[in-house]
């Protein structure tokens, strides 16, 4: 960091801020001098909250309205399951078919209906412009040889990913880490949780590391599914440094010849550098000793908009991102944004969640979701 | 594909070519709308939304066209600022407290939304006015979201309660709890849940009904894409949103589903949470959030801030001696610390409006200034004053205080001297404080700022800033 721009920065919010007080006081005529001067909060210190009352008690695993522990998956397809989010596409495809000739207004329609998919000004003018060229040189005549095209077109954008997840069988005395980042409240501790369970039923034996340090309650939560899969987890006190609590989760693993560590991390914007930086620690540390990091896999909540690209490129540049998992995919047509993180930067969904049990974390089939979007 | 920049960096191109014209044409206006509509695109902003905002600020270009004012392209700027202020709401949402108390506040929002950590900012930012919150915590569904809330609850000294047996009969018993210990709010947490999801939903309009709440916010993650409007119409049909909570505006998204939910359900952006911390929640102000779409910085969220770090007498007496040149390193080294107090100073950085994306893109963390402050220490009272005398062994020795190099310490000697001649000359050009005069006849570019940093194009000036009347820009710097 040049000294240079330090200075210059300084200069000028010292200027903006002293001249931008000054005159802001001064317009204000003395009505209110320094409004808004806040006291600096004083830590407050910790009272019990426990001491007021009888029904006050801890919650150790909520009796009720337990997400449903399913021990296979519901039947149907993804396609069925996404069935619900059709309406979005519905309108903008029955509106092209309702013309006799593709027009303005059917490109019109399936902009607007690609773009409340979330997929971007971008993605749908590529979409859309090849088609078009297709339509000028008649080679579409069609409405339905149109929508056709989109499907074909939409599908070949994801398709020839490997989609698998990364397992490698070891010698004793090392295990595979796979690593879940991404941002504030996209799901990776359920995420967790239901893949564990998910291992564990596929015969592997899994340990999980808190690594969510900072979230209060965070490690608690993870403990819940640890217990439902009847599996070891290791953790730190609140706030201790997440890198040594994986790298205890792998060393432990390693000497127990647990095959497979899953480690938790506290969400964190992409824009925080000091937050980013620490995310990278804890991927160094988590291979210093007997782990192997064969996954890392950025958690993304399908209702996310364009900043999803954003999140993809910070946590990939990095933790060097091997996978999304795409998360809340039931509701509305939605997850658009994921065309832009695979064609963009080359990082394949391996996995989507559709719902509230431990089933509906599922395997992502590109022609599924691109089926379940057209779905007319 | 690097991320498109902003509005104002996308319509900066035009503006400069149309201005050798004087006027717009049609063809112009019509480029200035593709790029406004695909930057609204870009933040999210709900396609429906876009298209009625378009069409307005199309109308109001038109208008342009015809105008024989000297800066068409500024018009339109202004229009599309205006137009935005007006779909966010052009008023703060005002809290009043129920006659006979508790106060309700119910929170409701999808999974992951950030309704839990809202809760507890809330109920700090309730405390901060003096009144007396308790927490119920009704999200019995996520695993250990109760005792997420009491850890929080314990760090702002507010109680919580909670009973694993029902969420509605939780909703109520804390209800009654709350009356019993006299406290006069109550903010409800509750599970995150589906708007598609009917039993979840009936499960949500029961607490409503239980604890007949005077607030009903719904909390909205700022990263929302196009789906924020279904969700939000969706809870609205089902609780009668009154206010919107925007969580996470502390990323880098740009928060068109703030603008999308306000014009949709016609309800308010009430608060708005922008970073981790507790207490980083303030009450949302419109003008403010177009600003920042439009990516023109947030000045008066800026000033409040710097209020809160610096006092009156300080601002002024520093900005005075700024500008008349007295400024000394132990002047600058105070304003530093008192810039540090306002956070981040790559947040900051963020809310000045016009920053060029050299100085928006520069990584600064707070340990940057970690040298400068060591030198500046290492520094007698005289060196502080008149640095000029810092030659030979004065530099070695401060070095090696500072555990820097000799050039470290002359590069900052020498920074400083320059900075002092570019304000010297801003001082000359324009007094602060002259009523309602404008800075425009301003320094010229003073050297010493990198290239890019184009005062001409409109560095500092905020156009119009909206929902201040009678604040043209800031006065005395050059624009």
């Amino acid at each position: 960091m040049g000294i240079e721009i330090i200075f210059l920065i300084l200069a000028v919010l010292v200027i903006a801020f002293g001249v931008g007080v000054v005159v802001l006081n001064r317009r204000r005529e003395g009505v209110q001098a320094p409004s808004q001067r806040t006291a600096a909060q004083p830590a407050a210190p910790p009272r019990p909250a426990d001491e007021l009352s009888t029904g006050d008690t801890l919650v150790e695993e909520p009796a009720v309205a337990e997400e449903p522990v399913a021990e296979e998956p519901p039947a149907g397809t993804l396609r069925e399951r996404l069935a619900k989010a059709r309406s979005t596409f519905a309108g903008a495809i029955s509106g092209v078919l309702s013309r006799s000739a593709i027009t303005d207004e059917s490109f019109d329609e399936l902009e607007e209906a690609l773009l409340r998919a979330d997929i971007g000004v971008n993605i749908a003018d590529e979409l859309l412009g090849g088609l078009r060229t297709r339509v000028r040189d008649k080679e579409i005549t069609e409405p339905a040889a149109l929508l056709d095209a989109l499907d074909v077109e939409m599908k070949s954008r994801l398709a020839g990913s490997e989609r698998s997840l990364n397992f490698e069988t070891f010698d004793e005395g090392a295990t595979n880490v796979w690593m879940f980042v991404g941002v504030n409240g996209v799901g990776k501790t359920t995420t967790i949780g239901k893949l564990a369970k998910q291992q564990v039923d596929a015969g592997r034996t899994v340990l999980l590391a808190a690594g969510d340090t900072f979230r209060a309650a965070a490690a608690e939560q993870l403990t819940t599914w640890a217990e439902r899969s009847d599996v070891e987890i290791v953790r730190g006190a609140d706030g201790a440094d997440p890198s040594s609590v994986i790298f205890d989760g792998v060393e432990k693993a390693a000497s127990k010849n647990i095959e497979l560590v899953m480690a938790d991390t506290a969400g964190r914007l992409h824009t925080k550098s000091n937050l980013m930086d620490e995310l990278a620690k804890v991927r160094r540390v988590a291979e210093k000793g007997a782990g192997k990091v064969t996954e890392t896999l950025l958690v993304i909540d399908a209702t996310t908009g364009q900043n999803g690209l954003t999140q993809a490129r910070e946590f990939g540049d990095v933790t060097d991102v091997t996978g999304v998992v795409l998360t809340k995919l039931d509701g509305s047509a939605k997850g658009g944004i994921v065309f832009a993180i695979e064609t963009e930067l080359g990082i394949p969904v391996k996995l989507v969640g559709i719902g509230e049990t431990i089933g509906d974390l599922v395997d992502f089939d590109p022609d599924e979701f691109v089926s379940a979007l057209l779905e007319r | 594909m690097a991320m498109f920049d902003n509005l104002s960096n996308r319509l900066e191109g035009i503006i400069t070519k149309v201005r050798g014209k004087g006027r717009l044409t049609q063809a112009d206006v019509d480029e200035m709308m593709k790029e406004i509509r695909t930057a609204l695109l870009e933040a999210d902003v709900n396609v429906a939304v876009v298209r009625s905002v378009c069409n307005r600020i199309r109308e109001h270009a038109i208008g342009a066209t015809r105008s024989k004012a000297l800066d068409p392209g500024q018009q339109v700027v202004k229009a599309v600022n205006d137009e935005l202020t007006r779909a966010l709401g052009g008023e703060t949402l005002a809290i009043t407290y129920a006659a006979k108390p508790p106060t309700v506040v119910l929170m409701a929002g999808l999974q992951g939304s950030g309704k839990t950590t809202a809760s507890a900012k809330l109920g700090k930012w309730f405390k901060a006015q003096g009144r007396n919150p308790l927490m119920i915590g009704a999200d019995l569904q996520r695993p250990a979201a109760v005792e997420q809330l009491r850890t929080l609850g314990r760090q702002i000294d507010v109680p919580v309660f909670s009973d694993p047996e029902d969420p509605i009969l939780t909703a109520a018993a804390g209800l009654e709890e709350a009356k019993r210990l006299g406290r006069d709010v109550v903010i409800v947490d509750t599970a995150g849940r589906l708007s598609i999801d009917a039993e979840m939903m009936e499960q949500v309009r029961l607490i409503s009904g239980a604890v007949d709440p005077d607030y009903t916010f719904l909390v909205v993650d700022a990263m929302t894409g196009q789906d924020a409007v279904q969700t939000a119409e969706a809870f609205h049909n089902t609780l009668q949103i009154d206010g919107v909570i925007m969580s996470k505006m502390d990323g880098d998204a740009r928060g068109g589903a703030a603008l999308s939910v306000k014009e949709v359900i016609g309800r308010p952006i009430a608060f708005a949470s922008t970073g981790e911390k507790l207490e980083e929640f303030e009450q949302f102000h419109p003008d403010r959030m177009a600003s920042r779409i439009l990516g023109m910085g947030d000045m008066l969220t800026l000033i409040e801030q710097a209020e809160k770090a610096f006092t009156e007498e300080q601002a002024e007496a520093a900005a005075a001696k700024l500008l008349e040149g007295q400024f000394t390193l132990d002047d600058f080294l105070e304003q530093m610390q008192a810039l540090k107090k306002m956070g981040p100073l790559g947040g900051l950085m963020g809310m000045m409006p016009g920053m060029p994306k050299e100085l928006k893109d520069a990584k600064i963390e707070d340990d940057d200034l970690k040298p400068i402050e060591a030198i500046i220490t290492s520094m007698t009272p005289e060196e502080r004053t008149f640095p000029n005398i810092i030659q030979g062994t004065r530099r070695a020795r401060i070095a090696t205080g500072s555990g820097t190099t000799v050039a470290d310490v002359n590069r900052l000697v020498k920074q400083f001297g320059e900075m002092q001649k570019m304000m010297k000359k801003m001082g000359m050009a324009g007094k602060p404080g002259k009523k309602g005069k404008k800075g425009r006849g301003g320094a010229k570019l003073p050297k010493g700022l990198p290239a890019g940093f184009d005062i001409e194009q409109g560095g500092m000036d905020i156009p119009g800033l909206p929902g201040t009347p009678g604040m043209p820009g800031i006065p005395g710097l050059p624009r």
